[in-house]
């Protein structure tokens, strides 16, 4: 689990290691974000990071997903560096999947076009091929009858589906969900977290920001909670909500359960 | 502290003993310079006395009819009654002279205005297609991140600068009268009409292709982010993401542009040789010494820019009740 694998070039499949953060640091302008923060996620492992608005969870999403250029440290994917100014970015957001909290579909695109444009225009998937599989997996998610609609037809619940969908199009090897639930309204979280434990049960890797703590209980591998920029604390969901160690856990854990969200 | 605080707002100003529909009728009223505050039909706080003829859709109708027919009656008025009145009618507005300036005769030395303005369209749908090209062209250079387009990126700047700076006329007769005049193969030997186009062209390019960055700017920067998750390159986002929704935003704007470039094809007429509508015109008054012709343009003018504005008013409508309608 833990082999020497920091060369970058090394590129091995052997081990289980999807994503290893090692002393991420970043800042914007002023504010320092992240100070230095250690992850590893292995494959077909659900991560969870929780934590306050501000915390720095999707800040560190976004720099997996290299979005944001990191100041400091390193981001090992499958045994690649790709924090290394060589990497083409590009290359690497194709295989990660990334979900926002806003969902951020097309809206001059209908929901087929939404799901096929990177499989086409970025990876060259035949259109007819790119549409077939987005048709399964659009039924798969019981939204097979969504194809010819645009977004703005779609319930907040179903734009997020088909946000998901359009991830894992592109065939991600990490999937990073930024507080999916957190733009719907209540009645509508339900389908949208049954879409992701079904993709954990697949075995999808997963690295999910979320205040859904409960759901977090339930399919995460491991918790991560971050504070002010650093992992305070991380371990199985059993051990962080029911016996965290860390002060500054707990009290965050009774101001979430004092707000009645867990 | 409190004392002070309560002398500035005028609601504490008045005398708080009385009910709350009175301190509502006449504190708020009385300080928002209500112009007739005992206007409130007895303790109702919500009512007041409308105009009689206000109150019904069809009073409105016809409040709003009298009113027109009176402006515009007394405008007429006034124009009749205008001391030169016979004098202005019959040198800009003799029927038969309009007429003639319309339709043209050759033999007598003058041009058709009706003509002429086919000239004015034709001058307005190809700078059209090439504006629309060349500003997007310049919008993109300006947009782009490139280290290696940064020379160009300098370029446009300037350009955008200049063009937006100098007067449209200004731009023609350098156009016009300046390329001839270098001598230059090809460059040199077009005709009065290419000269036209191409300063139009080289003029609204430069505000257009401010209305495209603006369009660029309005798509929301997570619709980017989403584009850049999926792995597609900078080039494919901007050609399947951003521009397609930056298009629609800008068409109001853009056709607002056109409006004015159908009208400015006319100012191509101080370079002589094109034969458009305001330039036989100008031809028709200097033969016949009658500025009907003018007024025939002017005419002509108005059929061709109306119905465009009134398109682009009506997609701006259809836009706004979208919008409305919660749909983004």
């Amino acid at each position: 689990m833990s082999a020497p694998e920091e060369l970058p070039a090394a590129g091995d499949q052997a081990a289980g290691t999807a994503l290893r953060i090692e002393g991420v640091h970043k800042s914007f302008g002023q504010n320092h974000v992240l100070k230095g923060i250690d992850l590893a996620v292995d494959t077909h492992q659900v991560i969870c990071l929780i934590g306050a608005s501000g915390s720095g969870k999707s800040t560190l999403l976004r720099c997996i997903d290299l979005l944001e250029t990191i100041d400091a440290g390193r981001i090992n994917f499958f045994g690649y560096d790709i924090t290394h100014p060589d990497v083409d970015e590009i290359l690497v957001r194709r295989q990660m999947g990334m979900v926002f909290q806003s969902f951020n579909l097309f809206p001059h695109l209908r929901v087929l076009r939404n799901i096929t444009l990177a499989p086409v225009k970025a990876l060259g998937v035949p259109a007819a091929d790119a549409e077939e599989e987005a048709m399964a997996l659009l039924r798969r998610f019981g939204l097979g009858d969504k194809a010819r609609d645009y977004p703005e037809r779609l319930s907040g619940g179903q734009q997020q589906r088909v946000a998901i969908i359009r991830a894992l199009a592109i065939h991600p090897r990490l999937m990073l969900l930024d507080e999916v639930t957190s733009a719907l309204d209540p009645e509508l979280v339900g389908e949208v977290l049954d879409v992701v434990r079904e993709l954990a049960l697949a075995g999808m890797t997963m690295l999910l920001a979320t205040h859904e703590m409960g759901f977090a209980r339930e399919i995460a591998t491991r918790v991560v909670f971050l504070e002010d920029g650093v992992i305070v604390e991380e371990g199985p969901p059993s051990q962080l909500f029911d016996a965290p160690r860390d002060e500054r856990t707990k009290r965050f854990l009774g101001r979430v359960i004092e707000a009645g969200r867990m | 502290m409190p004392a002070e605080r309560g002398s500035t707002t005028g609601v504490t100003s008045t005398p708080i003993a009385g009910s709350a529909v009175s301190f509502s009728g006449t504190g708020v009223a009385a300080s928002r310079g209500d112009p007739d505050p005992t206007g409130t039909l007895g303790a109702d706080p919500f009512r007041r006395r409308k105009k009689r003829l206000l109150r019904t859709a069809r009073g409105a109708m016809v409040a709003s009819t009298l009113s027109t027919l009176v402006v515009i009656g007394g405008i007429v008025v006034a124009f009749l009654l205008a001391p030169g009145s016979r004098q202005v009618r019959s040198v800009y507005f003799d029927v038969h002279d309009m007429w003639q300036a319309f339709l043209g005769d050759p033999h007598a030395g003058f041009y058709s205005v009706g003509a002429g303005l086919v000239i004015n369209i034709e001058m307005f749908m190809i700078g059209e297609v090439l504006i629309l090209v060349l500003a997007l062209v310049i919008a993109l250079i300006r947009q782009s991140k490139s280290p290696l387009l940064f020379p160009l990126r300098g370029l446009a700047i300037v350009y955008v600068d200049f063009f937006r700076g100098v007067p449209l006329i200004l731009v023609i007769l350098a156009i016009g009268f300046g390329l001839p005049a270098l001598y230059l193969p090809v460059v040199s030997s077009q005709s009065a009409f290419v000269y036209g186009v191409l300063a139009l062209v080289l003029s609204y390019s430069a505000y257009v292709s401010e209305v495209y960055r603006a369009g660029f700017n309005s798509v929301p920067h997570s619709q980017i982010a989403s584009a850049r998750s999926l792995g597609l390159r900078p080039r494919t986002a901007m050609r399947h993401v951003v521009l397609p929704q930056a298009v629609r935003t800008i068409i109001p704007p853009l056709l607002n542009t056109f409006v004015s470039l159908q009208k400015d094809t006319a100012l191509v007429a101080v370079l002589g040789a094109v034969i458009e509508a305001n330039r036989a015109a100008e031809i028709y008054s200097s033969t016949v010494f009658n500025y009907s012709g003018y007024t025939v343009a002017a005419i002509l003018f108005l059929l061709l820019t109306i119905p465009l504005a009134r398109f682009t008013d009506h997609l701006i409508a259809r836009d706004r009740s979208r919008r409305l309608a919660g749909v983004t």
